[in-house]
């Protein structure tokens, strides 16, 4: 069995940046163990002497030619922020009031 | 010569479209008039659309001034075509089906869209999707379901389940969808299209917005196999924007489709048939097993040689996709905060831009994307990395070996596409483990970056719905696919007196 707990997905999704409702963690607890319980058996046959394989291809980084070419603008860049401020993209306070 | 009437116009194949365009038969602009007359009747039902190309008939006209003043145009100029909405369009909002993009225009062009414009193509408009394509029936879209032509009550496939509908019910003779883990193939096999995954790397990924950078790959939906070639050869090659791309030549895969209608063109084919993926008493319904027997007893009878191969660690694919894939996903779409594009939801009082960040996810993500992204953070963490993720890498590697000892003894693979016809809408929504089970067939080839191409094999007779046979090469031989495939389609037109689609419900 896996260790999913509510606490343990109320951690994740602070990690992920997902302000869950106590409605979906709930719910998810019992979605992610079975999910969970059903990928493990990727363990029966991923012995030690198997390597791993991040990248189906086997191709190195393909490098273009370094030379300048067109870039987006500061405007088109900024196009689709919620808000900005000049050339620059504007969020509220990145630090809480206890740092 | 009469003029071809509107209704006539959306039933031609893209490869007979172009052959009147070329010849002056028809312009772009009727040809395009004619799909957006065929979209504005039947879309309501269907929902296959989600933006339309409200300068689709300006292009369609400069496509025509061109070719009136006898400039060189490339074989699919003036053709229309159906862009999913995972590829970023400068002109249209580019959403992946998610609430949190809503209304976003990129700032670019993917560099597949980008070699359609050269090409001369018209985009009608960005079709419905599951969000960031995670998912098999598209019922994850923040925009409403897309309906199978077949059946209305039932699913398109998904990802690409607005592409296939699309395609499918002559709203555009050409679409573009992506692959993850069978999201061109599954829609094609579940609607009676054709759809292809190239070899990873064959066609660039960028602008499409992201969700497993290791598996994803763009591909043609279409309704012939020729079809699909000639998008290929339009969509594919190397694009220095993508680091994965290979950078080697393709041959023509137009041409490879043509060379598979020739006498004589499987003969001596070896089809590697996969014994874990080919049995009764796998979730297979019999007639999905029945049409892809038959279809195999045909090619058999051209002189193709069918050949038992087991690929062992496929019974494993699924639990290493489903590892795989979240895993990567929650890297991914840690863009979505809030910042640079797309929704900001500030809490009440206002927040950090942490909370910001939490608030605006909470708020833009579906249900699918937040399962996903969760089961992904917890594949990564400290701890369980290598029982997970570590893990499902090396079934990946197992799934190579395979793979490699089946093309050691065959030329090509035979699957059915997927295991059922399509399934009726909601009937698996609330089981995200039902839903995952029916990639078993197509998530193999993007493990391990094969191409796989899925064609029509004919209705299953239990509920006169279609079947698709898929076909997987050795990576880079995509053309195998193409020669094999036109093969095929060509012996079962014959067989059916017409398309597969010609014994589609007409609509509305």
């Amino acid at each position: 069995m896996s260790e999913i707990t509510p606490e343990v997905v109320t951690h994740l999704a602070s990690l992920a940046r997902i302000a869950l409702t106590d409605d979906e963690i709930a719910r998810l607890t019992g979605e992610l163990a079975t999910i969970v319980d059903s990928v493990a058996k990727v363990s029966e046959v991923a012995t030690p002497d198997v390597v791993a394989t991040s990248h189906p291809i086997p191709l190195g980084t393909v490098m273009r030619a370094d030379v300048p070419g067109e870039t987006l603008t500061a405007d088109q860049a900024l196009s689709g922020a919620p808000e900005r401020d000049g050339d620059r993209f504007r969020v509220s306070a990145i630090l809480g009031e206890e740092q | 010569m009469t003029p071809s009437t509107g209704s006539e116009l959306i039933r031609l194949d893209a490869s007979e479209l172009a052959a009147k365009l070329a010849a002056g038969e028809v312009s772009s602009v009727e040809a395009t008039q004619a799909h957006l007359d065929r979209i504005a009747a039947i879309d309501g039902d269907i929902h296959a659309f989600l933006h339309l190309n409200a300068a689709a008939l300006e292009t369609a006209a400069a496509i025509d001034t061109q070719r009136a003043a006898g400039e060189t145009l490339s074989p699919l100029a003036g053709v229309p075509i159906a862009i999913k909405d995972v590829l970023c369009t400068l002109d249209m909002p580019s959403t992946a089906g998610s609430r949190i993009l809503e209304g976003w225009i990129p700032p670019y062009d993917a560099t597949v869209v980008a070699r359609l414009r050269t090409a001369g193509l018209i985009p009608l408009g960005k079709t419905n999707m599951d969000e960031f394509a995670m998912g098999s029936s598209t019922e994850h879209s923040a925009y409403g379901n897309t309906h199978n032509p077949w059946d209305l009550t039932r699913i398109p496939g998904g990802s690409g389940g607005g592409s296939a509908a699309a395609v499918s019910s002559f709203e555009a003779p050409l679409a573009l969808g992506s692959d993850t883990g069978g999201s061109i193939r599954q829609p094609a096999a579940v609607t009676g299209s054709v759809g292809m995954k190239p070899t990873y790397g064959g066609v660039s990924r960028y602008g499409a917005i992201a969700l497993a950078s290791s598996l994803d790959q763009v591909g043609p939906v279409t309704r012939t196999v020729l079809d699909a070639g000639l998008l290929h050869d339009v969509i594919g090659g190397h694009d220095p924007r993508d680091s994965t791309s290979i950078p080697d030549a393709w041959p023509s895969f137009a041409e490879a489709a043509r060379a598979g209608t020739r006498d004589g063109a499987v003969r001596g084919l070896r089809i590697g048939v996969v014994r874990e993926l080919s049995q009764e008493g796998q979730g297979f319904q019999p007639g999905v097993l029945q049409r892809f027997h038959e279809s195999l007893a045909l090619l058999e009878q051209q002189g193709a040689e069918l050949v038992d191969v087991s690929a062992p660690a496929f019974d494993y694919a699924i639990a290493a996709y489903y590892l795989i894939l979240p895993a990567e996903a929650s890297s991914n779409l840690a863009k979505f905060d809030s910042v640079r594009f797309g929704l900001r939801v500030t809490p009440p009082g206002g927040g950090t831009v942490e909370q910001v960040m939490a608030a605006t996810r909470e708020a833009g993500f579906g249900d699918e994307v937040k399962r996903r992204v969760i089961l992904g953070t917890y594949a990564l963490s400290a701890g369980y990395y290598d029982a997970y993720y570590g893990s499902a890498q090396k079934v990946r590697t197992l799934i190579q070996d395979d793979f490699a000892r089946a093309f050691a003894v065959c030329d090509v693979l035979a699957t059915p596409s997927a295991p059922t016809t399509a399934f009726k809408l909601g009937s698996k929504l609330d089981d995200p483990l039902a839903m995952y089970v029916n990639d078993l067939t197509t998530i193999p080839a993007n493990l391990a970056g094969v191409p796989g191409i899925s064609l029509p094999a004919g209705l299953a007779p239990e509920d006169g719905l279609p079947v698709g046979i898929q076909f997987m090469a050795p990576a880079r031989e995509d053309a195998r696919l193409y020669t094999v495939g036109a093969a095929l389609e060509q012996l079962l037109v014959a067989q059916w007196g017409g398309p597969l689609l010609a014994q589609a419900p007409v609509l509305p």
